[in-house]
């Protein structure tokens, strides 16, 4: 099985680090120096039972104030999985947050509290989810024991949120009621919810398939690094180091040098382990080819069929993330895109998502904090790109400001798998 | 709570190992094909030396592009300073060692005389400024966010003011693989190639790939004596006080760092295997069994790690 990273977003009164703290208590990745020290805290605040949030919260400010502020990871291994969780804040301030841990997830688990219904919240937490390519998503209904463990508590829950996730074009979504604080669905089948039959989460986590086939999808390899051995034995060594992105390479296969064009064969594979056949993403290669073409950092190498697009402008979906300057029309960053670097002049802003309603407000003079937008880009060189709902790696990308060297947004290339927005 | 024992940990299978090992290596690639002068931190212990030999793959056939880095208390256990001695030697890389009695002897910087300190702390000021001497803009380390929940907040390309400062609160959003690593003059970014990597992982790797690893990590006979819980080695830097008794155990420790703070943990373990499988049932955290200098207080690595510690 391949290791699975998920993402959750939460605040602190869905349950969510009471979901994880119990995820990683039963899964045994709690040392018990960690816990007691836990504990003697609970004791300190006077708490009733373990305050599992206190397993999670890393820093001295978050623990002081009861809140997840950014993105922790966390680790936890059954016989079956290695999962790696991106831990993230659930509150709207914190959106960017939210965007950078489902940026690497495959999966999102979404709280839902059985008291209250579908809040604004986990609607959101579904679109960012969704936003970000997450193609998988679990949505728990927690606090079950808050709502007598009923079925009829759940089932409109279920059947509301289903429709969203539907709209949202979700391929897999997973309905789990639960409570965290008792474990009941967590890791153990909870005794109290018979009409449950879809097992527990861990179960599921342990077996949900995100894998792809990558003999169906084209090559896509960004040019990470030139290996030039300057050592006599490797005199005419010239490797092409980079993480497959999408398909398989393999040895004698006709390649296209993006944005180039010129062709060539590839002529040997090195993977970690040494010369291979063949190599399929995500693995780190180093490539050899037929011929001694100029090719250097940001260079894609693409198979023949369904190349991707070489070009200087696109329309792009960003999540704008600096809380000092704004985004307007004529703003120039620099991009970071795949393994190349450019400028990029934002030539339009076209409209502001508003991510509770998913309406689109077409006239937006400039995008604040945590705000998601629609802009149109042109770059100083062309990118190699494909659209993001189509390969995340190639269509995605970040801007940094010129001046701060800081990362102001998160853009995802074309528009998002849920289609044109409505306008309001 | 109703603890449940269902699960044990677990051992990693090869194709989620090569994952991790895909990722470190891209990791380190951004680093080396964007910075200048990018230099490896670089103890002897078992996550430097798993970066080191990432680092090595990243970059073949060609020689590693680097400067190996050793931040040197001078309480080194001998078997780690050996062994760092013939890795470099044998990968032709440069050593540089920032010496922290030499900068106790230049004045530089001040030696605690308070019984409870260790020079740990002091490796902050001289790793600044061996970062500053020899104007490294990247400077990769071998911190795992498993290892304490301070870490498992931290980037992986983490920024670092001219101060050398982390700002735990004000970090640079990371999304997908795409680092940032534009920096101003002074400014220098961690670099963490491992961050994803648990214990487990680190000691399953060293197994599957045969790399590898000084003597004191397996069982072995020493002189040790107990202090606040904690089996502490006998040695010229470090001797036990009134009521401490010394006794001949056999012990391994599990992480590497300074003689004065690292504490040994009892093992009959010779083999990886063995290690392995004390390591995967074991109840205590790798910190909180043998760095004494994690106890200090609830946020003592955070602390630290504000102040330009590794």
């Amino acid at each position: 099985m391949e290791l699975l990273r998920l993402a959750t977003a939460g605040s602190v009164d869905d349950g969510k680090s009471t979901l994880i703290g119990r995820l990683l208590y039963d899964s045994k990745a709690i040392y018990d120096d960690i816990l007691k020290s836990a504990e003697q805290v609970s004791r300190r605040q006077s708490a009733e039972y373990l305050n599992l949030a206190l397993l999670t919260d890393g820093l001295r400010a978050e623990r002081e104030q009861g809140i997840t502020i950014d993105v922790a990871y966390r680790y936890f291994a059954t016989p079956r999985r290695k999962f790696i969780l991106a831990d993230t804040p659930g509150h709207v301030q914190y959106t960017r947050n939210m965007v950078t841990g489902a940026s690497t997830a495959d999966l999102a688990l979404i709280m839902v509290d059985a008291r209250n219904g579908v809040l604004e919240q986990s609607r959101r937490h579904a679109v960012i989810a969704s936003l970000l390519g997450i193609r998988h998503m679990v949505v728990c209904v927690n606090k079950m024991d808050l709502v007598d463990f009923s079925y009829d508590a759940f089932a409109p829950i279920r059947d509301e949120f289903r429709g969203i996730l539907n709209d949202l074009n979700v391929e897999n979504a997973h309905f789990i009621p639960m409570s965290a604080l008792d474990g009941d669905n967590v890791v153990e089948e909870s005794a109290r919810m018979p009409w449950h039959t879809g097992g527990p989460l861990l179960a599921y986590l342990e077996q949900v398939d995100v894998t792809y086939d990558p003999g169906e999808r084209p090559l896509r390899l960004p040019v990470q690094y030139v290996i030039r051995p300057m050592r006599h034995e490797y005199h005419d060594y010239r490797g092409y180091a980079g993480t497959v992105a999408d398909g398989i390479v393999k040895v004698g296969q006709d390649v296209e040098i993006l944005p180039s064009g010129k062709t060539t064969q590839v002529i040997a594979v090195e993977t970690p382990d040494g010369e291979a056949d063949q190599a399929s993403g995500p693995v780190a290669v180093t490539v050899r080819l037929a011929d001694d073409f100029d090719i250097s950092r940001g260079d894609m190498i693409s198979s023949l069929d369904r190349a991707p697009r070489t070009t200087q402008n696109f329309d792009a979906t960003i999540c704008w993330m600096s809380d000092t300057n704004l985004l307007r029309e004529g703003t120039t960053l620099r991009i970071k895109h795949t393994t190349r670097i450019a400028r990029a002049l934002i030539t339009s802003l076209s409209s502001r998502i508003d991510i509770n309603t998913l309406s689109a407000q077409p006239d937006c003079a400039e995008l604040k904090l945590n705000e998601i937008g629609r802009v149109s880009i042109r770059t100083s060189t062309p990118l190699v790109c494909d659209d993001y709902t189509y390969n995340r790696t190639t269509g995605s990308f970040i801007l940094i400001d010129e001046s701060t060297n800081e990362t102001v947004a998160a853009g995802m290339i074309g528009s998002p798998g849920f289609g044109d927005f409505a306008s309001s | 709570m109703n603890a449940s024992t269902t699960y044990k940990p677990v051992l990693p299978d090869a194709g989620q190992l090569r994952a991790l090992e895909s990722e470190s290596i891209h990791i380190i690639r951004e680093g080396i094909a964007e910075f200048d002068r990018p230099c490896l931190l670089f103890s002897g212990g078992k996550d430097s030396i798993v970066m080191l030999h990432l680092a090595v793959k990243a970059v073949a056939p060609a020689r590693l592009p680097v400067s190996v880095v050793h931040i040197d208390t001078g309480h080194n256990f001998p078997e780690a300073i050996e062994y760092r001695d013939r890795t470099v030697e044998r990968l032709g890389v440069e050593l540089i060692v920032g010496s922290v009695p030499d900068a106790i002897a230049s004045g530089r910087i001040p030696e605690s005389t308070d019984p409870g300190a260790s020079r740990n702390r002091l490796q902050t000021p001289v790793l600044l400024d061996t970062i500053r001497s020899n104007n490294f803009g990247a400077v990769y380390g071998g911190a795992r966010r498993d290892e304490e929940r301070s870490r498992a907040k931290e980037r992986v390309y983490s920024f670092r003011d001219e101060f050398g400062q982390w700002d735990p609160k004000n970090q640079r959003p990371e999304l997908w693989s795409l680092f940032n690593g534009f920096i101003h003059p002074g400014q220098h970014i961690r670099v963490f190639p491992i961050s994803n990597w648990t214990e487990l992982d680190v000691w399953q790797y060293i197994a599957d790939q045969e790399i590898e690893i000084p003597s004191i990590y397996f069982a072995h006979e020493r002189e040790v004596f107990e202090r606040d819980g904690m089996l502490m080695a006998a040695s010229e830097f470090l001797r036990p006080t009134a009521g401490e008794v010394v006794t001949t155990q056999m012990v391994r420790f599990r992480t590497v760092g300074d003689m004065t703070v690292t504490a040994a943990v009892p093992s009959t373990a010779t083999t990886l295997e063995q290690v392995i499988a004390e390591i995967a049932a074991t109840h205590t955290s790798e910190r909180g069994a043998s760095r004494a200098d994690d106890r200090t207080s609830d946020a003592a690595m955070e602390d630290r790690k504000r102040e330009g510690y590794f």
